[in-house]
């Protein structure tokens, strides 16, 4: 196996005796276990790794974590999962790994998009807002969706949206903890240690595949006399050792929410080549913490200067976390640029792993200190006041153009080094992501040039680099303190805090904010600010020159800090610069709101198990089965699925519906109409409540009698409705519709809760208790005869809206006499476990007389020939019993009921209210859409408003003809007028009538 | 997700098991048909959307399926304290308190 070239003969935490070999863009490569897909590709010395989003520039990695913002990569998975945008600093490499670069075509080192760049002065910050207004006879709307978009689309972006089903399980799990630890670098494991050590519950969770954070490129320091990785290790088994801790590898804490309330996202398979197909690939946790500790740290901030975005062009501590950690040097003659000390420790590791150090450019005057002593002591060249201020290379830096700063801060060229890697450091910037989340207050610390946390809103702290306390010594008291803090407040005692000898070397962590002076025209050069959005300081100033003072305004107008990466490497600079040109302090401009998620999250993830049959649940009816084995159609009526037609062989929806129907009228029918809600009234108060709810008077509705129900909402709409029966003086049976069963119950409990809680009612929801078989059609009564027992059927017994409770086949019922059909209606009540027994003994007698079973589609044509409504397709909630011609539901003598008082309102008294009509096609062939618009001419002028809409249509075999229901403006006193239904092709003309197409003196209900 | 303590079951639960209701204290008017239709108006649509305590009606709709009422910070989205209905609303002094409790 040939050793990767830029693999070092030693060190690091890679595994050497386990090669990994991976593809990226085809060609395949070699590293170790313990490789990133970054580490590994640096080993190979490749840095192309991306094009930027806007100018398809060739983009390297600057960073080594879960900042990065220029190496996303799509990996294929196994099982074909295609995952876009990935980190490539954060893909753990394993045997078979396929990765490949993104926004690039034809490859990734010759990309034809990358003409924008040459196009640059055409696209700057905002273009899209003035750029692409199009042809006039278009339109600025339809010329952006018809042209530009379509083509920018294209263009512009990141990685490809898979475009098959996610392959993948994903977990949810919640979960308490005392103290939940957010970052497991050495303030987070000394928090979680002296958090547990006093009995709380700790969750310990971390971005990264290994907790250790720094110590984990750390080879210099010691704590205690220990290595860092000595110590990191024991530190590790103590907490592994605690059964009271949770340690959680490859977790992002991605939100931090209400109380306390943290969602985690795992990572649980996809560092594995062949996974057990038990484990998901990611596990949401969702954890309630009583305490938190962050302990985030901090990320390391570019310079901005020309041309500082070409492949080679990397983080400082990035470089020297890649030789230290992975073994792996980034280049072979490095130029380092800082205005940072932790710089000059980078260049020591460079050095001592044999890269030629060539040149320490300083922004700062006279750098000193302990790192830059041991720098000059290596023989490396450090000179100040020095700025670069441009590269050559096209897909790898090349060479530097350093220029000096005089003393009236001009700069002047001074020279060109080659290299191969350019380092930067512009000082580091706290992460204080999830404390703002928290809706903390961030405060701009100015001896540290960083935004802090500052007051608390919930019960956490932050520990560490994230509040500006760098360093091993002050993060492992810092962690301490906070871990103790927290095990307090949770309500332990914690014991106290150990010293801790540790040997480091003492650093300033300032550095520079903005853009880097230099001496080129300021129109043409690009120092980029946000890698991933493309933005350059130019656009910033271009924003706030165009009158944008707000940083929400310029981070919206220039798309700074909106990227994936959500600016988490230029947000303190572009908030610099935008300081500058607009001459306001830089806490007066302010801090750009931190929202959720840190790091993009996978829809997977969050929507867990909650898809395709599990999305939603399902509800079936005790008679489903049946319906399906006779091959009924279904359709969903909110959770229910309902058997909407019984195709026979041969028959489509149009010839089973009309057969249905025809059968209904002719003989007689079944329905399931187990769905209906059903609620139970029960108590001394029943009837008044239900006078004080429904519209209609209730309390000379005598037992054994129903009534049809209509229900406002106290606006004087109409919300729902049904028949209710009473069964008893203090028993109510009442029905709902289908789909409103759960809000009309919830509309009871709130009103007898909070309004009339003097009421003695109780309510119960039995709409599962019931299945319910509705017996339709001059047939019924014989067809039911037979079954019952205890019940008189006949006419005078047991009228039209009169119910009785008796049995049927044995079992016990209520049996209401009901119409939805306008022909004589049962409705069988038995309780639900009988109900597919009950419905197929009364098959049995259906078939005999050549009945038929039907579905919800004929059950909308009968009783839309019959004009009877259906609330949610007749009404829209702007409805009132009148616009319907329901007035007579209205109790006249009742004092009050839910939405009187709106029955008065002047708008719902006005005469030109849509009013529900009938309509009829001149042609009888012709079937309405529903939901067409109905109007006064044939072509009406451009803004006329509609008369009015169709709510229903359908072809009617009763009539012989298409009928339709219809809202329209003062329709009653229309009937007669020839109206228009404008379609696409032409007009339709139809001619208002009546809404009751069928047996208008209600003939038939007695069969 | 918000932890709500139910003030009939006594325990803080998750946000998940509870339904919003409203502005809370706006009580039905006894005789509507007393209202102008400017009073009716005002009950049935106006309401005070205020930043910071916001008195306001939830229910247990997973849990014992009462109402009841919360006194809400709008700005750091925190329950304070709850009590069930019918109950008057708590004086400044006792949400301050609740405040301070909950910090």
């Amino acid at each position: 196996m040939s050793k990767a070239a830029f693999r070092t003969a030693t060190g690091g935490r890679i595994d050497r005796s386990h090669p990994v070999r991976f593809t990226f863009d085809g060609k395949s490569y070699t590293g170790f276990k313990g490789d990133t897909l970054a580490s590994a590709l640096l080993a190979n010395g490749v840095h192309l790794m991306g094009r930027s989003f806007k100018y398809h520039r060739p983009r390297g990695l600057i960073s080594a974590g879960s900042e990065e913002p220029n190496a996303l990569v799509g990996v294929i998975g196994a099982n074909g999962r295609e995952t876009p945008n990935l980190r490539a600093t954060q893909v753990e490499i394993y045997d078979g790994l396929v990765a490949e670069s993104q926004n690039r075509w034809p490859s990734l080192a010759f990309d034809a998009n990358a003409v924008n760049d040459l196009f640059w002065p055409l696209l700057p910050a905002g273009f899209y807002y003035k750029t692409f207004m199009g042809p006039r006879f278009l339109g600025a709307t339809r010329a952006w969706k018809a042209i530009y978009e379509p083509l920018i689309r294209q263009a512009a972006g990141l990685g490809r949206a898979p475009k098959s089903p996610d392959p993948d399980r994903y977990a949810n799990r919640f979960t308490h903890c005392d103290v939940l630890v957010i970052g497991g670098g050495l303030a987070g494991l000394s928090a979680a240690l002296a958090a547990s050590e006093s009995g709380a519950e700790v969750i310990l969770c971390d971005e990264q595949a290994e907790f250790g954070g720094s110590l984990l490129a750390d080879t210099r320091s010691r704590i205690d006399g220990q290595t860092a990785a000595e110590w990191l290790e024991k530190a590790l088994a103590t907490l592994s050792s605690r059964p009271n801790v949770r340690l959680l590898p490859r977790t992002q804490a991605f939100g931090y929410y209400a109380d306390n309330f943290v969602a985690l996202q795992e990572r649980v398979t996809d560092h594995i080549a062949s996974p057990s197909p038990n484990l998901p690939r990611e596990r949401l946790w969702q954890v309630r913490a009583k305490e938190v500790v962050i302990a985030t740290g901090a990320i390391e901030r570019p310079l901005v200067f020309p041309d500082n975005d070409r492949p080679g062009v990397v983080l400082a501590d990035a470089a020297r976390v890649f030789v230290n950690r992975y073994g792996v040097r980034p280049g072979n003659r490095a130029v380092v640029f800082t205005a940072c000390d932790t710089a000059y420790e980078a260049a020591l590791a460079l050095h001592e792993a044999g890269v030629d150090v060539r040149l320490i450019a300083d922004l700062r005057s006279a750098p000193s200190g302990p790192a830059v002593e041991a720098v000059r002591r290596a023989g490396i060249k450090v000179v100040g006041s020095a700025s670069i201020v441009g590269t050559s290379g096209r897909l790898r830096v090349r060479s530097v153009h350093l220029g000096m700063i005089d003393g009236d801060g001009k700069v002047v060229p001074y020279e060109h080094v080659d290299c191969d890697l350019l380092l930067m450091s512009g000082g580091w910037t706290p992460s204080v992501h999830l404390h703002s989340q928290s809706r903390g207050k961030v405060v701009w610390n100015e001896e540290a040039q960083a935004f802090l946390p500052g007051a608390h809103v919930q019960r956490e702290r932050s520990a560490g680099a994230c509040r500006g306390l760098f360093g091993l010594a002050a993060a492992l008291a810092d962690g301490a303190a906070a871990g103790n803090d927290a095990a307090e407040k949770a309500g332990f005692s914690p014991a106290s805090t150990a010293s801790h000898a540790v040997e480091e070397m003492a650093h300033a962590y300032t550095g520079f904010l903005g853009a880097c002076p230099h001496h080129r025209d300021p129109a043409r050069v690009k120092a980029f600010i946000d890698f991933q959005n493309d933005v350059t300081a130019k656009d910033l100033k271009l924003a706030t020159r165009e009158g944008f003072r707000s940083i929400e305004h310029v981070k919206r107008f220039t798309t700074t800090g909106m990227a994936t990466d959500q600016g988490k490497t230029s947000n303190v600079n572009a908030l610099s610069i935008v300081s500058d040109s607009i001459a306001k302090p830089l806490p007066a401009v302010g801090l750009t709101t931190f929202r959720p998620p840190y790091t993009p999250v996978t829809f997977g993830a969050l929507a867990g198990d909650r898809r395709g049959e599990l999305f939603d649940p399902v509800r079936t009816t005790p008679i489903h089965s049946w319906a399906v084995e006779r091959g009924a159609v279904f359709e969903d009526v909110s959770l229910w699925k309902r058997a909407r037609y019984f195709p026979r062989a041969g028959e489509d929806m149009h010839a089973a519906v009309s057969r249905e129907c025809r059968t209904v009228r002719a003989s007689v029918g079944l329905l399931d109409a187990s769905t209906l809600g059903k609620i139970e009234v029960v108590g001394p108060d029943a009837a008044e409540f239900l006078e004080r709810m429904y519209v209609n008077p209730w309390k000379k509705l005598q037992p054994g009698r129903c009534r049809y129900g209509l229900l406002l909402n106290e606006a004087g709409y109409v919300i729902d409705d049904g028949v209710a029966a009473r069964i008893a003086s203090d028993r109510f049976h009442v029905t709902t519709t289908t789909g409103g069963a759960p809000r009309v119950l919830a509309m009871m409990e709130d009103y007898l809760q909070t309004e009339f809680p003097e009421l003695k009612v109780w309510l119960t929801s039995t709409t599962e208790q019931w299945a319910v078989v509705a017996v339709q059609g001059p047939k019924a009564r014989e067809v039911l005869e037979p079954l019952v027992e205890g019940i008189d059927l006949s006419r005078e017994a047991f009228p039209h809206m009169a119910m009785r409770e008796g049995h049927i086949c044995g079992v016990p019922t209520r049996l209401f006499r009901v119409s939805f059909t306008g022909e004589l209606g049962y409705e069988v009540n038995v309780p639900g476990d009988y109900g597919r027994a009950v419905w197929e003994a009364i098959w049995a007698n259906v078939e005999k007389v050549g009945g038929c079973a039907y579905g919800t589609e004929a059950m909308h044509v009968l009783r839309a020939e019959k004009g009877f409504i259906i609330v949610g397709q007749e009404t829209d909630g702007t409805v009132t019993p009148d616009d319907l011609g329901l007035n007579w539901a209205i109790g006249k003598n009742k004092p009050d009921f839910v939405g009187k008082r709106s029955l008065t309102r002047p708008d719902l008294l006005k005469s030109d209210r849509k009013q529900l009509v009938g309509l009829i096609t001149e042609d009888p062939k012709t079937v309405l859409e529903e939901g067409a618009q109905i109007t006064r001419e044939v072509e009406p002028a451009k803004g006329t408003p509609a008369l009015g809409h169709v709510t229903s249509a359908y072809w009617s075999d009763a009539a012989g003809r298409s009928i339709a229901l219809a809202l329209v403006a003062s329709g009653r006193a229309r009937v007669g007028e020839t109206l228009y239904v404008p379609m696409p092709d032409k007009a339709i003309a139809v001619t208002v009538t009546s809404p009751v197409f069928y047996d208008p003196k209600g003939e038939r209900l007695d069969g | 997700m918000l932890l709500i303590p139910c003030p009939c079951c006594g325990e803080a639960r998750p946000e998940l098991e509870f339904r919003y209701g409203g502005e809370a204290h706006i009580a039905r008017p006894r005789d509507p048909s007393a209202l102008n239709d400017e009073q009716w108006a005002d009950f049935l649509y106006m309401r005070t959307n205020p930043k910071g305590m916001h008195y306001e009606r939830w229910r247990h709709v997973h849990g014992c399926g009462r109402f009841f009422n919360a006194v809400r910070d709008t700005v750091l989205d925190r329950i304070l304290m709850t009590y069930k209905t019918g109950e008057p609303p708590p004086d400044p002094a006792t949400i301050e308190a609740a405040k301070e409790e909950r910090r």
